[in-house]
This record gives structure tokens, C-alpha cells and sequence, in this order.
């Protein structure tokens, strides 16, 4: 069989295999961050001088300026104030989302002014930062150590985020890492990343199950592995749910004990921000121990409090066991029983726990695999994902949606479009038509989830169908089609059948940042911004230079014989020329010598369009034509 | 315009012919827009009730393997775009044949026959009705995982049945019957669904 060997495959231009250029995996956390990259389908995570792969993902906004990780974290115990941690639950969220946390956060918050788009502000040391903002601080960091690391600038990433993470919240993540001066090859979602970096490793084959809970979210998916295809069945999960919620129930636990210590009534974020780090503290160290005491100091006011496991695992039961739930849930909507998989991943520092490990091996019948550190599993899934995209690889990930996606119908409910599990890329196209005469303009709304009231479901968006064509009540036809790709991220199209007008429709995104303030921000507080979106853009000039090339040098192995000696030299001359420029770093040039070469090449391709029908007329079709010719050439 | 214009389209990138339908140009090998066409086709198959799903999944993870977005990470904006179309299409046109009720369903339709499983459709099989209800307080009564075992594995025989008996419909040509099968098909797998849901609450349980 001749067709297995290729040069290679179709419609793929292979990339120069160059380290300088390296793509690196970032696992962007609630608690830590860190970064990996592979080589030669082997992760490597990227560790300081000390060992360490973990960065806190806490950013302090000092006088001296602004620290990201441990410094950052040390600057809790003095200057909390000035101290963000946890930012990730931010991310995507509107003053609503915030609110019905209201008082467990220790952040303080700002109401978005109208029409500032809908994510909520943080007020830090006299700033007002979005959480996109604090986001790219972490990822400059992360981005700064890997280059340290490796030697040389590193521009594009594979980012993971939770699996249950909205379009909202992976839009924030994507436009974080663009004001950091990354361009997001992808965005994965953690679990998956787990599976990956656990499957290349093993050659896995069969189902597997991967239970995440971190510091903020938890996550669950069922995945198949078989012939390096790795495709999510199911997912689900609660992006609020995690190590944090545990901390926070100890924190009550703490402060109820200390009912009664004058002048306590209200605490201040601050103040919370210190009983949660006692609490955190306690969590951790009752992994270990049976038992244990801590202190808690507030305004000055110290307290002493003993806490043993058993009391620790009461508080937080009601959460793990709704953890459990998700997983049975998910396990249903897999189609497979606990019994059938054939192995468990535990992903994310709360699978420490011991409760945990022990309730979810519980669930699945098996002790979990845990030849892979929990909380590096996912940057080295990222990593393994970048070398994937950036040099080519066997193996495929074939991810679904988290979330069901609807839009608002009369009074209030939601139709759904795209159920969750929905296997992505995936498209839906739904009709639509006007309730009067003449009307020409219409509203949709778009949500996100799995309740039959818009009011509880999240609100992604709303657009206006504008330019209707005037006709009579329920005559219009309009399709509107929502595409989801392989991000996750929606987008909308829609156009009116009977007259054809089609519209590219600006989404408005309920809990975004809009395209005004992204820019604001990347002129404020990006000094290379410039510099980056430069290279970018010389980047896919290359790449379509390189096209160019390719095409019509393929164009002249099949179809040459329709071009005389000196039609050919003249194309062999702009390509040339074209080829030229590519060893440079003139943008302009390039896209000039692309724009030369198509227009030299007008009149062949006329030629052979024109060949092309004679032989379709002929019932020949064009591979069959392309195959002969390219034989006698 | 004639059959040939039709048949042949250009070439985005080299501006050549490209057979229409056709995921690749066969010059260059630039990947092309997608146009709408039926599942069967898209995943290479000829219209049949029958299928492999082995084979189907096989094609599936193949095609996949050539058009995901991922494949095309390094290339154009333009490109990702329709590997991203191509990929919907495919998932799209995977879970119509890998089901039957849905691949009955797409059958019968391209033959322009209705089917009655739309939610609004009243059931007219009165024994159907009978056989729906016996299961539900068959599995009502199911008060041990083991029992509700045993009801599954009574409602699983008579799918192989129902969905075997859906083929010799359709070999037959005989729309009206395949039709009243698609149905019945639909009542018992809606019936595995809340099978599976019990044995899962009785396990937490
Ligand atoms: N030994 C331990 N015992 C209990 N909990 C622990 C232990 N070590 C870490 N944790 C908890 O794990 C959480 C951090 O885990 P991890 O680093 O995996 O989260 P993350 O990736 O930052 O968060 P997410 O994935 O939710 O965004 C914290 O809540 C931390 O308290
Ligand atoms: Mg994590």
C-alpha cells in the first residue's frame, strides 16, 4: 500500500523542527501554577533553583512593585491587603456570581460600571485590577521561568483550564494570556490533560475515570483511550468546589470557637484572608497527623484551636460527598458503570486528602494510580499537548462540552441547542422568525446550563439580529448557527433564508471584558505588546508564504504541461522571489510577493480549472486526472 | 451553469480543480470548506441499516485523525477554521449512525417516510403501550441491584430482537413496519436510561 507512505499528510505544513520556538504546557491554578514542556513525547516540568515546581499562584501589588509566588505568599502575613490569591475563581465571574459567595471571599470587590462589561473588579492597594489582569501577572511569571529555563523566548502556550469552566471563563483565561504576551495554541481542559500525560506515558488502553479537585475546582471525566485517541465520554463538575471550601469550613470552625473574643463581630477580608490560612494550614497537616493545634491571630487578638481528623472530615463530608455524586452523575451520562473502568486518576492537591482518596476508591471499586505527582500530572498533559500541535503526533484529543447551551424563549426558559457531552468541534444551526409585521430586528440570548429557567442558567451573551427584511409576521426565516470549537468557545452566525443576507454577529458577552478594555490594557500595561503582536503577524505571513509555495509547486508537478518554457520560468520567477523574502523578516515583502505570485499564476490556474470540468464532463474525476499527470510527469 | 460546474469547485489555495465534496484538493492537498452532505457519506459509507460499529468507529477516529483542528495548529487561521466545520460535521454525523434509532431515523427520512418518536407524537400502538408499561412496573418493583439486573437484562434481549427485526425491515424495503420498530426502540432504550439511573441510585444507596 503506497498511501502509508507519505511525505506528509494532507493539508499539513510540517514545522521546522527548532528549539528556539519551543511551546510550553501551563497548568494555570487556583492555588499554584507551573509549566512543562516535552520533548520526544517526554514532559518535563520546570523547577527553580531549589526543586520547586509549584508557583503560588498569589500575586502582592507591593510599593517596590508588583511579586508573584512565594514572595507573594510571604507577603500575606504582613501586608495582606495588598495580597490576591485564588484569582482563578474570578475569572469569567460577574458581581452576582461574587455576591452569593458574599463574605467567605477575602477579596474586596467592585460593581462593574455599565456597559465595562460584566466581570467583577477587585480593589487592591488603591488599584481597581480585573481579574484578567491579576491572571497575567501569573502567567508572566510562569512565562519568565520558563524562558529562564529553557534558554530562549517562549510565545505560545497550551493553558488548561477546569473542564467545567464557562465560555466566559476561558475567554478571560485566553485574553490573560494575550496581556501576558502569550498566544494560546489551546486551551485543554485539566482532566484531559491528566489522561494524556498518564496515557502516553502507560499506552494505556480502555476506559478511565479522572477525579480532580484542586484548591478551587473539581472536576470529573470519563475518557476512552484506544489507538492514541484519547475521547472524553463525559465530564462534569463544579467550578466552585474545592480545596479552598474546605479551608473555609475550617476557618468557621475556628471562628465559632471564637464566638465570644470582644470585637470579632465583623471581620474585615483581611482578617479572613489570616483565619484561612491557619485553617489551610491545619487541612494540610491533618493528612499526615491525627490531630493537631493552631493559632488564629485577628486584630491582634490570638487564639488557640485544636482540631483532630475525624472533626476535620465531618465539616467537610457534605462536600466530598457532592463530589461523589457529580462522579456518579458523570458515570451515568458515560454510559458505564464504576466496574468497567480500568483505571482511576486522582489529579489536584485535594486528592490528598485522605477522606477523599479513600470515598472516591470507594465509588470505583480500585485504588487509584498515582504513579504521577497529582499536582504536576496536568502541566505535563499541556506539555505533551504543545509538542503535539507545534511537531506533529499520533495521538488526538477528542474533548466535549461542559455545559449544555440554550437560549431564552417566552417567559424565561431555556431551549436547549447543544447538550453537555456534546462531543466539540461541534455546530447547531436553529431557526428563528419574527412575531410581527415588518419587524427587522430581533434579541437572543445565550446560556449555559442545565436548568429549564434562563434566570438559573449563566448567561454567556446577547446579541441583536439586525437588518431583518421587512415581511410579515412569522415569514422571516432566520438560522442562527452556534459553533463551538475545540477551545470551547462559541461563536455566532446568522443568516435570513429567503433572502439570503448574511450577518457576522457581534457577540456581547455578559461576563467579559470588552474589546475597548482589552486593548486599553494591553497598550497600559504591556510594554512588549508591540513587539509580540508583530511577530505573530510575521508568523502567518510565513505560513502563508510557505502555502504559496507549496501550492503552486504542487500546481506545476500535476498541470505544468499547460504552461509553455516561458510561462513556466515566469512562475518559477515569482516563486523565487516569494522564497526570498521568507528568509527575511520583512512582513510587508512577503505578503507583497504572496499578492505577485497569485496574481502571476491567474491565467494557469485558469487553465486548469478549465481541464478540470473537460474531465469532469468527461465522468473522470480530478484526483483520477491529478493522478495520471502527475505519473507521466 | 452545467452538471460540471457543479462538480467541480477551485481551490482555495491553488486555485485549481477540486471534485466537490472533496476534503483535500488532490494537487496541493490544502484542505477545503466542507459542504453539507449526508452522514453516510461523510463517514464513507453507502446508506444501509446495517452497519459494523467497530468499521464505523474506525472511520470515525480516522477521519478525525486527518481533519481536527488540532492537525492544523501550525497552519492558517483559515485552515483551522474548516478542519473545525469538517470536525463538526463529523461528530454530527457519528452519533446519527452510531445509534440505531437515529440512523433509522436518518434512513427514513432521505426516503422521505416520517417517524412518530418527535416528542408531540401521540403512540397509536396500543400493545406497545401494554409492553411500556409492564417494564416501568417491572423495574418499580426492582428493590435490589440483582433485580433491577435481571430487568435489564429482559429489556436488552428485546432490544437485540427489536433492532434485528429493524433490519430485516429495512432489507425488505418495508418503511411502514421499520417505522413502528423505530419506536418501539426509542420506549426501550428510554427505558435502559432509567434502568441505569436506578441501579445507580440503588448503588449509592
Ligand atoms: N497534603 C495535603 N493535604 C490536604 N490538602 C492539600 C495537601 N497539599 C495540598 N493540598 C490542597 O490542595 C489544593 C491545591 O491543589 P492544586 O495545586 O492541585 O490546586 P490548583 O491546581 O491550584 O487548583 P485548581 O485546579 O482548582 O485550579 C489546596 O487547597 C491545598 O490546600
Ligand atoms: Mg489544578
Amino acid at each position: 500500500m503506497s498511501g502509508l507512505l507519505q511525505i506528509h499528510e494532507p493539508g499539513r505544513t510540517p514545522l521546522p523542527h527548532q528549539r528556539e520556538d519551543m511551546a510550553v504546557g501551563i497548568d494555570l491554578g487556583t492555588t499554584n501554577s507551573l509549566v512543562a514542556f516535552a520533548e520526544d513525547g517526554q514532559a518535563e516540568v520546570v523547577r527553580d533553583s531549589r526543586g520547586r515546581a509549584l508557583v503560588p499562584s498569589v500575586v502582592a501589588y507591593l510599593e517596590r512593585g508588583v511579586v508573584v509566588g512565594e514572595e507573594a505568599r510571604r507577603e500575606l502575613l504582613d501586608e495582606a491587603e495588598r495580597v490576591v490569591v485564588s484569582v482563578k475563581r474570578l475569572m469569567g465571574r460577574g458581581y452576582e456570581d461574587v455576591q452569593r459567595v458574599a463574605g467567605q471571599l477575602p477579596y474586596e470587590v467592585e460593581i462593574p460600571a455599565d456597559g465595562d462589561g460584566g466581570m467583577v473588579r477587585l480593589r487592591v492597594a488603591g488599584r481597581t485590577l480585573s481579574p484578567v489582569e491579576v491572571s497575567a501577572e501569573i502567567l508572566r511569571a510562569i512565562k519568565a521561568r520558563a524562558e529562564a529555563a529553557l534558554g530562549h523566548a517562549v510565545s505560545r502556550a497550551v493553558i488548561t483550564v477546569p473542564a467545567h469552566f464557562d465560555d466566559a471563563a476561558r475567554n478571560a483565561t485566553k485574553d490573560a494570556a494575550r496581556l501576558a504576551g502569550l498566544e494560546t495554541l489551546r486551551l485543554v481542559n485539566e482532566p484531559t490533560a491528566a489522561a494524556l500525560a498518564y496515557g502516553l506515558d502507560e499506552a494505556a488502553e480502555g476506559l478511565y475515570a479522572v477525579y480532580d479537585l484542586g484548591g478551587g475546582t473539581f472536576d470529573v471525566s470519563v475518557l476512552r483511550l484506544r489507538m492514541g485517541v484519547f475521547q472524553v465520554l463525559a465530564t462534569g463538575g463544579d467550578p466552585l468546589l474545592g480545596g479552598d471550601d474546605f479551608d473555609r469550613l475550617v476557618a468557621e470552625h475556628f471562628l465559632r470557637q471564637r464566638a465570644g473574643v470582644p470585637g470579632d463581630a465583623a471581620l474585615t477580608s483581611n482578617e479572613a484572608k489570616m483565619a484561612l490560612i491557619s485553617a489551610r494550614l491545619a487541612k494540610e497537616c491533618l493528612t499526615d497527623q491525627d490531630s493537631g493545634s493552631w493559632t488564629i491571630d485577628v486584630g491582634g487578638r490570638p487564639s488557640r484551636h485544636d482540631l483532630d481528623r475525624a472533626t476535620l472530615e465531618a465539616l467537610i463530608e457534605p462536600l466530598v460527598a457532592r463530589t461523589l455524586d457529580i462522579t456518579r452523575d458523570v458515570l451515568a451520562d458515560a454510559g458505564v458503570t464504576p466496574a468497567e473502568i480500568a483505571g482511576l486518576v486522582l489529579v489536584g492537591g485535594s486528592t490528598r486528602v485522605p477522606m477523599v482518596r479513600r470515598r472516591v476508591a470507594e465509588v470505583f471499586g480500585r485504588e487509584p494510580l498515582d504513579d504521577i505527582d497529582p499536582e504536576e500530572v496536568v502541566a505535563r498533559g499541556a506539555a505533551l499537548q504543545a509538542e503535539a500541535l507545534t511537531r506533529g503526533s499520533q495521538a488526538l484529543l477528542l474533548d466535549v462540552t461542559p455545559l449544555s447551551l440554550g437560549i431564552e424563549t417566552m417567559g424565561g426558559l431555556c431551549e436547549k441547542v447543544m447538550p453537555r457531552n456534546t462531543p466539540v468541534p461541534a455546530a447547531r444551526a436553529q431557526e428563528f422568525t419574527t412575531y410581527q409585521d415588518g419587524q427587522s430586528a430581533m434579541m437572543i440570548h445565550v446560556v449555559q446550563g442545565e436548568r429549564e429557567l434562563v434566570a438559573e442558567n449563566r448567561s454567556l451573551a446577547r446579541f441583536e439580529l439586525a437588518g431583518i427584511p421587512p415581511m410579515a409576521a412569522g415569514a422571516a426565516r432566520i438560522r442562527v448557527t452556534f459553533a463551538v470549537d475545540a477551545d470551547g468557545l462559541l461563536t455566532v452566525s446568522a443568516d435570513e433564508a429567503t433572502t439570503g443576507v448574511r450577518q457576522q454577529v457581534a457577540v456581547k458577552p455578559s461576563y467579559g471584558l470588552s474589546e475597548d478594555e482589552t486593548a486599553a490594557m494591553l497598550r497600559a500595561s504591556m510594554e512588549h505588546a508591540a513587539a509580540d503582536m508583530d511577530a505573530r503577524l510575521l508568523r502567518e505571513a510565513r505560513v502563508d508564504g510557505e502555502r504559496m509555495i507549496q501550492a503552486v509547486t504542487a500546481a506545476l508537478r500535476v498541470d505544468g504541461d499547460l504552461l509553455d518554457g516561458a510561462e513556466r520560468e515566469a512562475i518559477a520567477g515569482v516563486v523565487e522571489a516569494l522564497r526570498r523574502t521568507l528568509a527575511g523578516d520583512d512582513r510587508g515583502s512577503i505578503q507583497d510577493a504572496v499578492e505577485t505570485c497569485n496574481a502571476g499564476t491567474e491565467e494557469f490556474a485558469s487553465r486548469r480549472m478549465d481541464r478540470g470540468i473537460r474531465a469532469a464532463l468527461k465522468g473522470h474525476s480530478v484526483a483520477e486526472v491529478a493522478e495520471s499527470l502527475s505519473g507521466e510527469n | 451553469m452545467n452538471a460540471s460546474d457543479n462538480a467541480v469547485s477551485r481551490c482555495w489555495s491553488c486555485h485549481g480543480p477540486v471534485n466537490r465534496g472533496a476534503a483535500f484538493c488532490p494537487t496541493c492537498s490544502a484542505i477545503q470548506p466542507p459542504h453539507a452532505c449526508d452522514p453516510f457519506r461523510t463517514l464513507g459509507l453507502a446508506p444501509g441499516f446495517d452497519i459494523d460499529s467497530a468499521d464505523l468507529e474506525q472511520r470515525y477516529f480516522a477521519r478525525q485523525r486527518e481533519l481536527h483542528p488540532d492537525r492544523f495548529a501550525a497552519n492558517s487561521p483559515r485552515e483551522r477554521e474548516y478542519a473545525s466545520r469538517h470536525t463538526a460535521n463529523l461528530n454530527d454525523a457519528f452519533a446519527m449512525l452510531r445509534t440505531p434509532v437515529k440512523r433509522a431515523e436518518a434512513l427514513l427520512a432521505a426516503a422521505g417516510h416520517a417517524t412518530g418518536t418527535g416528542e408531540t407524537d401521540t403512540v397509536a400502538d396500543e400493545e406497545l403501550l401494554v409492553e411500556a408499561m409492564e417494564m416501568r412496573e417491572g423495574l418499580a418493583e426492582a428493590r435490589s441491584r440483582s433485580a433491577v439486573d435481571a430487568v435489564v437484562a429482559a429489556q436488552e434481549a428485546k432490544t437485540d430482537a427489536c433492532i434485528a427485526a429493524l433490519s430485516r425491515a429495512f432489507a425488505a424495503e418495508d418503511r411502514a413496519a421499520a417505522a413502528r420498530l423505530v419506536l418501539r426502540l426509542t420506549y426501550l432504550q428510554k427505558f435502559a436510561t432509567e434502568a441505569r439511573e436506578r441501579r445507580g441510585r440503588l448503588t449509592a444507596a
